[in-house]
């Protein structure tokens, strides 16, 4: 049994040390916001909050996230800066297929938590490691800006 | 099983009409399971109780719900939206009321009506042929609420208004919601003939009706096939064989089956898979299996070797796709010939979900959970291989996230490889077949290889008097449902297309076609189909006879396009809006920038894009803006459409910079987001998207703006650096300087 810290709730999951974070979100807790991309930390599409750091939950064995505060996309709204990501996206409809967005929206929420007035450069470097095959890009950059404006 | 509600069909009469609008049953039975598993709906709220279906395509609750039923799949493109748009525009609907349902498989009631008796979503027809069907069941659906209200105040029907949702009576101020309505008007008479409002009466189309999929795609709550767990359900990871034609020579399973949480290890025609309690389970399971593999009939060559053979059959003319007077007299007397060729690689679709599928087995037929691109299609596979009737099949629809053509596989590679591994356990447990990237990536049913050799003839005037277009591949459609329709004469039309309606005046033009049965990697339709390819050759050469000719490249092609309006409208546009012809920003010292201009149809819609790129000194490409002129008729949702033409661009983009997926010995070189890169968002250019106004139907819009971009790049390319591009995608020592 490992006991894990999942969105505010000590949650105890009888999975192997090495299942990635990702499958114990998904499969074991019914988390299914939470996507499944690569596998290999180069997509973004499991992107998840451990103590507030934007990571890639499916290269993240769930022994090592024992003790930590994990927010997925299920819970991200409770803070003021989830709600404006989430707001600022709805306002644009950024989405396509929707598949990549949990972890766009996550990756934002890290972003904006920790500089409140991102430049286009910044946005490049803390977006980078989430793709989006619909190239929704144009839009997640706007989005971004837009939030920070409420968020100002 | 699902009930069907039986409806009283003698009080319905069939709306007969060109369109050919079906009334039938609704199958709340089905709506209500797929709602129970995570359906792909979109809008708020749960599933309402039924008390008003005028048509196959509408549904109004007695909670005021307004629920449109999506016969296409949304994956990404917008098709929920746009569907429910026109629909709502004729019931007067209030937009916050609707919401969308995808509809069960069903070729009688929910076919494409531009492919026959066939379900399915592709070729950027969801909103074409859908325009006139929906149009009239909304309207049939407004003239039954209007004349039940009519009944129900004892007014005239004349008087009576509808408006947002609320239908009114100013005269004696009666209002009543639809929900109110949707009893009695169910059992008013379905309209013979229906009355569809002028444009300019138009609320929600043409203005910016908010997307309905936003929100739940936004919070997590929108359901995949990836996200779909049923009772007692089992996770099939498959080992699949290293080579396309190999087969499972033997196995061992004796470690797979000491990893905990496996249940089975099955043997299916497509490899063998592994079955668990959970996906990492069953991963682990499946890295633990021993397989040898028969490769005997395996297809061995390399992309190199591929190449090499088209390179040599293009020497020789292949079947004549299109023939304007004598390309070959006429280049035999030009005054200058230009000539070019291009090579373009293998493409994976690599949407972000990769292929999965769920299935259960009953006693009485098959469910299945899936995105699916060709509904009935896989519906009739499964039939087969179950010995049920395609009416046992029933399929609830999910979003996909993405496709871009992979969910429509002609030979339903996925959905019957899920469908083997539930067959391999006699049905035992429902499965979730799970593909891992590496999976969904090497296996095949890629955009094909292709190679064009093209030739122009100029006279002395730098007139084009011949053009000569030599494409040699392999076909999608040959051996697919589609043939008959779209193979004449061994040409493939989606292999030519773009190249045999090349929209330039020029006297003497050949299109010839030589395509390849022997290769044995397994091609498929990838967003925007043959012009994916034939854009680029055919717009990238075109740039490199204005330079011999020595005319300005937007100049040559409107004097090319006087036949064209549409053409020439959007190439206007785009150059206008980019300020073709004034000088651009000069770049950083050692940095080159240029501007390049490609013009192209595809899916009935026609997109003009100007590039403007920045070439470091290092040889790295920078693709700064892109600004498009779209023309897809009446623009049901014009932010729609720019969000599909600024993801088109992002997805020509890719190609452009990285796309390829190569193969040694035949085997696939690539299997992740490392070697197959899509593109990232500190690639992606500003874009700016106009649209031209018109009241023609609406055409296609999911991938018209794909092909223009990678041409307008290699144009800007050649106005930056001189260096034209003969292949996709770019090297890093093509641009250095
Ligand atoms: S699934 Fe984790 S980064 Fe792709
Ligand atoms: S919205 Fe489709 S992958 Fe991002």
């Amino acid at each position: 049994m490992i006991q894990l810290n999942v969105n505010g709730k000590l949650q105890k999951l009888d999975v192997a040390p090495d299942t990635p974070l990702l499958w114990a979100l998904r499969d074991t807790l019914q988390l299914t916001g939470t996507k499944y991309g690569c596998g290999q930390a180069l997509c973004g599409a499991c992107t998840v909050h451990v103590d507030g750091t934007a990571m890639r939950s499916c290269a993240l064995p769930v022994s090592a996230v024992v003790g930590k505060k994990i927010t997925t996309i299920e819970t991200v709204d409770a803070g003021r800066v989830g709600k404006a990501v989430q707001a600022a996206w709805q306002k644009l409809d950024v989405v396509q297929c929707g598949y990549c967005q949990s972890g766009q929206v996550m990756s934002a929420v890290a972003l904006l938590t920790q500089n409140r007035k991102p430049t286009d450069a910044d946005i490049d470097n803390a977006m980078s490691g989430n793709l989006c095959r619909c190239a929704t890009y144009v839009r997640i950059r706007a989005a971004i800006h837009e939030a920070a404006k409420s968020l100002a | 099983m699902n009930e069907i509600a039986i409806e009283n069909l003698s009080r319905r009469r069939f709306l007969q009409g060109g369109a050919g609008l079906t009334l039938g049953f609704c199958l709340p039975g089905i709506a209500a399971a797929a709602a129970a598993a995570g359906p792909g709906k979109a809008g708020e709220g749960l599933a309402a109780p039924v008390s008003f279906e005028p048509n196959a395509f509408l549904r109004i609750g007695a909670d005021n719900s307004v629920t449109v039923i999506s016969k296409h799949l949304e994956m990404g493109q917008g098709t929920y939206t746009g569907l429910a748009t026109i629909l709502a525009e004729e019931l007067d609907a209030d937009w916050a009321q609707v919401r969308v349902e995808g509809a069960p498989a069903d070729a009688k009631r929910y076919n494409n009506l531009f492919w026959g008796p066939a379900q399915g979503t592709g070729g950027s027809t969801a909103m074409a042929n859908s325009w006139e069907q929906m149009r009239k069941a909304g309207a049939a659906g407004r003239a039954m609420l209007v004349a039940a209200a009519a009944k129900r105040w004892q007014v005239p029907v004349s008087e009576i208004e509808v408006n947002q949702g609320v239908v009114r009576h100013a005269a004696s101020k009666r209002s009543a919601n639809f929900g109110a309505l949707a009893e009695a008007a169910a059992q008013e008479a379905v309209p013979t003939e229906v009355v569809l409002k002028k444009p300019e009466n138009f609320r929600l189309i043409g203005k910016q009706a908010r997307r309905k999929d936003t929100l739940e795609k936004t919070n997590g709550k929108a359901i995949f096939t990836q996200d779909v767990r049923l009772p007692g359900m089992l996770v099939a990871v498959v080992a699949h064989p290293p080579l396309f034609g190999a087969k499972v020579a033997s196995f061992d399973a004796t470690r797979a089956k000491t990893v905990k949480g496996v249940v089975d290890v099955v043997q299916i025609p497509q490899g063998v898979a592994v079955l668990a309690t959970d996906t990492w389970s069953a991963k682990k399971g499946r890295d633990a299996l021993q397989v040898s593999w028969d490769e005997s009939a395996a297809f061995k060559l390399g992309s190199d070797e591929i190449l090499a053979r088209y390179k040599e059959m293009a020497k020789k003319p292949g079947l004549t796709a299109r023939k304007d007077g004598d390309a070959v007299a006429a280049l035999g007397k030009a005054a200058t010939v230009v000539k070019a060729s291009y090579d373009f690689p293998f493409l994976a679709h690599a949407a972000m979900e990769p292929m999965n599928c769920v299935i259960r087995l009953s006693s009485d037929g098959c469910e299945v959970w899936n995105g699916e691109q060709l509904h009935t299609g896989d519906q009739y596979a499964l039939a087969n291989l179950f010995g049920l009737k395609p009416e046992q099949v029933n399929i609830h629809m999910l979003y996909a996230g993405g496709s871009f053509g992979r969910r429509a596989c002609k030979d339903s590679d996925y959905v019957l490889e899920a469908a083997q591994i539930v067959k391999a356990i006699g049905g035992k447990a429902p499965v979730k077949l799970v593909w891992l990237r590496e999976d969904d990536m090497r296996a095949g049913y890629y955009r094909p290889l292709y190679h064009h050799a093209l030739e122009a003839g100029l006279d002395e005037a730098g007139n084009i008097i011949g053009w000569q277009h030599r494409l040699v591949g392999q076909s999608i459609i040959t051996g697919s449902p589609f043939e008959k329709m779209m193979v004449k004469d061994g040409v493939d039309a989606t292999s030519v297309e773009g190249a045999s309606n090349l929209p330039y005046a020029i006297p003497n033009l050949t299109v010839d076609l030589h395509t390849l049965t022997d290769i044995g990697v397994p091609v498929l339709w990838w967003r925007s189909v043959g012009s994916s390819h034939t854009a680029f050759s055919t717009e990238a050469f075109l740039d490199e006879v204005a330079a011999a000719a020595g005319k300005d490249p937007y100049e040559l092609r409107m004097s090319l396009l006087k036949a064209h309006p549409r053409h020439a409208g959007v190439l206007k546009l785009a150059a206008e809006k980019a300020g073709w012809g004034s000088p651009l920003k000069a770049g950083k010292a050692g940095e080159r920038r240029g501007r390049g201009i490609a013009v192209h149809e595809s899916f009935r819609s026609v997109v003009a894009q100007v590039a403007e790129v920045t070439v470091g000194r290092d040889g790295s490409l920078k693709v700064d803006r892109v600004i498009c002129a779209v023309d897809c008729g009446t623009a049901i949702n014009p932010d729609n459409i720019r969000s599909q033409v600024e993801g088109g661009i992002g997805f020509a983009l890719s190609a452009v910079l990285h796309g390829e997926i190569t193969l040694k010995d035949g085997k696939v070189e690539q299997g992740n987001f490392d070697g197959y890169a899509p593109l990232r968002i500190n690639e992606m250019p500003a874009v700016e998207v106009h649209i031209v106004p018109s009241a023609e139907a609406p055409t296609g819009i999911g991938e018209p703006g794909v092909p223009p971009l990678a041409p307008a790049v290699a144009n800007a390319i050649a106005a930056a650096t001189g260096k034209y591009l003969h292949r996709l995608p770019l090297r890093s020592t093509d641009l250095v300087a």
